[in-house]
């Protein structure tokens, strides 16, 4: 994945600097913190937590779910961080920031909100063993990261869910190195796409009690896009028949660049370089004042797929600091499924 | 035919271009010192609201720990059960011998401040890392930003106009080391949109006070009594810059009838005739309300630094030392003139449209005759009734206003009766022609002289009753200070364990420690300031207590009782046996009130263990310490020395009273100033009174000069007659001042300030005044005196050459 959001950097900076390159400031250099390098050798629980020397990081959660009411829903949670400088101190002192996302959506309508953070203080954070992530009242808590209780709630909604995985942790790209542009931008990505998920939601109208499956990212980095790379699309798709499928495109003014994991049932991975996926927007929707490709037809050769991936609501904006769309697809075509969506600079 | 009206009326101005300037400064006078002060209320009044919009205060409610601070760790636990709240610290602190308030948010979750969006927005926008760690950067006003340039071991600024002034608005992080105070909160903003499902604030958080958004614009509540004192000031002044214009366009009218006259039998109607006038009079109003605006301008530009300063010192509201000038400023200035010009004029102007065509031209006609008298004795003597009455019935501020301005107005009209009066009964015990003829010529003068005299009456009676109130108050303050301050030394700590040390460390060395410890409360008329003391003589002693019951002291440091001061009793409508509740749990019988000047809130003394009970965690950094009077600067420098203490963290007693009494001096800086212009402006009135008489007074003393008066004696007597006048109205104004003065002691200032003040007396001041006022008196009238010496005989035979 990917790209999927850089965002954290700024979020409240992002109003202030006047950035003329890259998308939010993300194409900037990466000065004084860690960057990326191949061979690195993850180590858990250890890396579950954060890293405070590279500057951006996420654990990033999306579910697909099924009402008790035989409808469908999805729900987002995910905890930024991101880093003003490569360092950690205690209290205000602290420039770790901390931003959490969480959203509902049902077919009709998206609920979402969102919360910020010092760093320093415990008002957010991730410990690794045992595995807890926090803003606030939102938490995402294991005994460890295959069993974790998830909670979160906005003025309009709550849910609290149980998640199991069922089966083990992927890694993208080069075991864990996942290049982001031909310049050689890279992040450490890993998912854990196997959790089961039941639980209750709680909206508006009432609660619903749900199951489903979810997918999990966790990703860090300290200067993950290049300078004309302008936005992202990146789909997370999982299909009837078990297979998975992780794929992005950067959008840039040096042309695309994509890249894939094809995601076996059994967690064997198979990536797919750059120019192995295409994406073209077959329709728009006018969202929040922009137009957002809400319809998409993905192909990628090497695996017989020919799809049609489908916004099931094409509005699920996140109006959040950091605008950007994120919400639950169904796939027809080749292969059938579900998955999520999540689109930036638009 | 218009343009040879216009010429007509127009020649009269060429011919009497004294009285046409008398005429604009009177108008500008009115307007000016109007217009000053609701530059000043209005520059003031916007200075709140900046300063409330840029803090975004009066927004969001907030909770406050009764201790003043909220741990860190209390803030994430609040956060963690899911209420969005935001973390404020905030404190004073001395900057290159200046007092700056320090605001620190945490800038990620604060709502969004003015100045932080305009400085985003700026050309240059400071590196958002850089704000948010170490050094930090402080957003402050240019002036003060210049004030703090010389500071290297501040972080650097960034300069900002919306912040309010004397303030620093910065990170959390950079506030905590500004101030230091790690890790410490003074209160959680709580935002607007929550979460489903919070628990209750009672459940999670029972000891922080949730205070309402509207009940923190206190500073607006609490200087409306200060900015309506000025507003009645400011309408003082205009009532009388309104007495010179009344006079002189009457005295105008009158010596236009003749002219009036012709024109009219020239076949000119008498309606077209006023039009004519009223467009003249709303001309010369623009002129004169435009001069006003200039000098209100510029009055109020010299005047607002002082207020500026009172209302920090007396409130800690922040305002402006700049005055702007406003579009509807200047309207409403303007709109004053006209509507004071049409309402000085509007009774000469009615007359003057119901003259007969055919009435003499004669200047008896504009006075007011002996039933106008009568009538105006009728009207003021219901003003001072009524005026009285609605002080005794009616509670509030504007009542108290009411009163006042009932009782000046009809006194007012009453003086020219009481003029007469006293005229005619030394007309009766006159010997001698001469005598006779001065009685009965000042008589029959009277008319004529009696706005003026009103305008000093008000002036003087003004300024006798404000001269009173602040002397009283000064004497009282004076004497409440020796009370008060009876330690020799005030230390400030840093921290509570600075403090700790300090006491330790002082312990064997001085007769006592007074601890001063407080925490803030809110009872329903506002905030509440609860005191711990302990039990020493220099409480039992000293403490200046205006009503107690029995063995007070025993009662409160036993832990029975409380003494609250004299705002929160009177505010509250709380005395001796009374009960006040301090929070949930703990209310106790009130044991006494203590009177308790110069500070707005309501304050309230409890035992140090009751303290303790109610609010535990209240810090103890400050300390009254008693010791020899000799060793007291030594000790100081010891204290300073020793813990690293800054000169205005240990204070000696002199000190503060010196610089108590400075904020108190500045208070009433611009009440004296204004007056001083009042009386001013009445002695111009005096003086262009008998200008204007003088022109009818040649046919007067002719005949008396014929008689074989010189023209020696004349001139003396005309100086006596003005003199005496003055004399007669100020010995009238005494009584008026003094019932002024208590008005403004007994009720005004316990409707504003919340307390009452005993009244002293001050002879010597009003013989001051009164002589002042002779002198002035003398002085207006040596113009016209010196003109009766250097008439020329032929002139004054003329008078019986033709009928003029």
């Amino acid at each position: 994945m990917n790209a999927r959001v850089w965002l954290v950097v700024l979020i409240l900076l992002q109003p202030i600097a006047s950035w003329a390159q890259g998308y939010a400031g993300l194409g900037g250099s990466a000065d004084g913190f860690d960057v990326p390098k191949r061979d690195y050798q993850f180590e858990f629980p250890r890396d579950h937590g954060p890293h405070p020397t590279y500057r951006i990081e996420w654990w990033y959660l999306t579910a697909n779910l099924t009402g008790e009411d035989g409808r469908d829903y999805g729900i987002q949670w995910t905890l930024f961080r991101s880093a003003l400088k490569p360092s950690e101190a205690d209290g205000w002192q602290s420039p770790q920031l901390w931003m959490g996302h969480a959203a509902v959506t049902t077919p009709e309508t998206h609920y979402f909100a969102e919360r910020l953070s010092r760093g320093g203080i415990g008002q957010a954070g991730v410990a690794a063993d045992p595995f807890e992530a926090w803003i606030d009242e939102w938490y995402m808590r294991g005994p460890d990261l295959n069993t974790v209780s998830l909670s979160a709630s906005g003025a309009e909604f709550a849910y609290d869910l149980d998640l199991t995985a069922q089966g083990p942790l992927v890694f993208h790209g080069d075991a864990g190195y996942s290049v982001k542009s031909a310049d050689g931008q890279a992040s450490y990505y890993y998912s854990q796409p196997f959790f089961e998920v039941e639980g209750v939601l709680n909206l508006p109208d009432g609660d619903v009690a749900v199951t489903g499956h979810g997918w999990l990212d966790r990703e860090w980095s300290s200067q993950p896009l290049a300078s004309d790379q302008t936005g992202w699309d990146w789909f997370s798709l999982s299909f009837d028949d078990g297979d998975k499928l992780m794929a992005f495109r950067l959008r840039g003014g040096r042309g695309d660049f994509t890249a894939a994991t094809w995601i076996s049932p059994d967690g064997t991975t198979t990536p797919l370089p750059n120019g192995s996926a295409s994406f073209t927007p077959l329709n728009t929707t006018r969202v929040a004042g922009r137009d957002v490709p809400t319809e998409w037809h993905v192909t990628l050769p090497d695996r017989g797929l020919d799809v049609e991936v489908s916004a099931m609501t094409p509005d699920a904006w996140m109006a959040t600091q950091f605008e950007y769309w994120e919400g639950p697809v169904t796939v027809k075509g080749s292969h059938t499924g579900r998955g999520y969506l999540e689109m930036t600079g638009y | 035919m218009t343009f040879a009206i216009v010429q007509a009326l127009l020649s009269h101005w060429r011919r009497h271009r004294l009285q046409l300037a008398t005429l604009l400064i009177g108008i500008a006078l009115a307007t000016g010192l109007w217009s000053a002060v609701q530059a000043i209320n209005a520059e003031a009044r916007a200075s709140y609201q900046r300063a409330s919009d840029q803090l975004a205060l009066g927004l969001y409610d907030t909770l406050r720990d009764p201790s003043g601070t909220i741990a860190v760790d209390r803030y994430v636990a609040l956060r963690r059960a899911g209420w969005q709240v935001s973390a404020v610290l905030e404190g004073p602190v001395r900057i290159a011998g200046r007092t700056v308030q320090v605001m620190g948010v945490d800038m990620v979750t604060y709502p969004a401040l003015p100045a932080m969006t305009q400085t985003e927005q700026s050309d240059a926008p400071p590196d958002p890392s850089d704000m948010l760690t170490a050094p930090g950067r402080l957003l402050a006003t240019p002036e003060l930003a210049e004030h703090l340039k010389s500071q290297t071991e501040l972080p650097p600024i960034v300069v900002s106009d919306a912040v309010p002034p004397d303030l620093i608005l910065t990170d959390i992080g950079v506030a905590e080391t500004l101030l230091n105070r790690p890790r410490q909160i003074s209160r959680l903003v709580i935002l607007p949109d929550q979460p489903r499902g919070v628990p209750a604030l009672s459940e999670i958080a029972p000891d922080l006070q949730r205070v309402e958004a509207s009940a923190q614009l206190d500073t607006q509540r609490l200087t409306d009594s200060f900015h309506l004192n000025l507003t009645a000031f400011g309408l003082l002044s205009f009532a009388v810059g309104l007495f010179i214009v009344n006079g002189t366009v009457g005295l105008a009218f009158a010596q236009r009838r003749a002219m009036i006259r012709t024109l009219r039998a020239l076949g000119v109607s008498m309606r077209r005739l006023v039009w004519m006038i009223t467009a003249e009079l709303t001309l010369l109003a623009l002129i004169g309300g435009a001069l006003g605006l200039v000098l209100g301008f510029f009055l109020a530009g010299a005047l607002l630094p002082d207020v500026a300063a009172t209302l920090r010192g007396l409130y800690g509201a922040p305002v402006d030392g700049q005055i702007s000038l406003q579009p509807e400023w200047a309207l409403a200035g303007l709109g004053m003139a006209l509507g004071g010009t049409f309402l000085a004029s509007g009774h000469a102007l009615f007359r003057l449209s119901r003259m007969p065509i055919l009435t003499g031209a004669g200047v008896q006609s504009w006075r007011s005759s002996t039933s106008g008298q009568r009538f105006s004795f009728l009207i003021g003597t219901a003003l001072i009734t009524g005026g009285f009455a609605i002080g005794y019935t009616v509670e509030g501020l504007v009542a108290g206003f009411a009163m006042v301005g009932g009782i000046l107005t009809g006194a007012a009209l009453v003086l020219p009766y009481f003029l007469t009066l006293a005229l005619s009964v030394f007309q009766r015990r006159a010997r001698g022609p001469v005598a006779q003829w001065v009685w009965a010529d000042m008589q029959a003068q009277l008319p004529g002289l009696s706005l003026a005299l009103m305008a000093l009456l008000l002036a003087l009676a003004a300024n006798i009753g404000v001269g009173t109130m602040v002397s009283s108050f000064r004497l009282t303050f004076v004497g409440w200070l020796d009370q008060r301050l009876t330690s020799e030394l005030y230390v400030t700590a840093r921290d509570d364990q600075q403090g700790k040390e300090i006491a330790q460390w002082l312990g064997p060395q001085v007769d006592a420690i007074l601890p001063i410890r407080n925490v803030e409360l809110t009872h329903e008329t506002g905030p509440l300031f609860l005191y711990g003391v302990v039990d020493h003589e220099t409480y039992r002693d000293h403490w200046p207590l205006i009503a107690s019951s029995d063995s007070a002291w025993d009662r409160v440091l036993t832990d029975q009782a409380v003494l609250i001061n004299e705002q929160l009793a009177r505010r509250a409508d709380l005395w001796p046996g009374d009960m006040l509740t301090l929070n949930a749990e703990h209310t106790l019988t009130i044991a006494g009130v203590y009177s308790d000047y110069g500070n707005p809130t309501g304050q309230a003394i409890v035992s140090m263990q009751q303290l303790d009970l109610i609010a535990p965690g209240a810090e103890t950094r400050q300390f009254g310490i008693r010791v020899s009077p000799e060793r007291a600067t030594e000790l100081a420098q010891a204290l300073r020395d020793r813990f690293d203490l800054s000169r205005q963290a240990v204070v000696q007693q002199a000190a503060v009273k010196a610089q108590s009494l400075a904020i108190f001096d500045n208070t009433f800086v611009v009440t004296s100033a204004l007056n001083v212009l009042t009386l001013g402006v009445a002695g111009f009135a005096i003086l262009t009174s008998l200008l204007t008489l003088w022109t009818q007074r040649l046919p007067q003393i002719a005949p008396v000069w014929a008689l074989g008066l010189t023209r020696a004696q004349l001139a003396r007597l005309e100086l006596l007659r003005s003199v005496l006048l003055a004399a007669l109205t100020a010995v009238l104004a005494l009584p008026l001042g003094l019932v002024l003065a208590w008005a403004l002691l007994a009720v005004i200032n316990v409707q504003a300030f919340g307390w009452r003040l005993p009244m002293f007396l001050f002879p010597v001041d009003w013989a001051y005044l009164f002589v002042l006022t002779l002198l002035a008196a003398a002085v207006a009238a040596a113009l016209p005196a010196l003109r009766v010496l250097r008439l020329p005989p032929a002139d004054l035979l003329r008078v019986f050459a033709n009928e003029r």
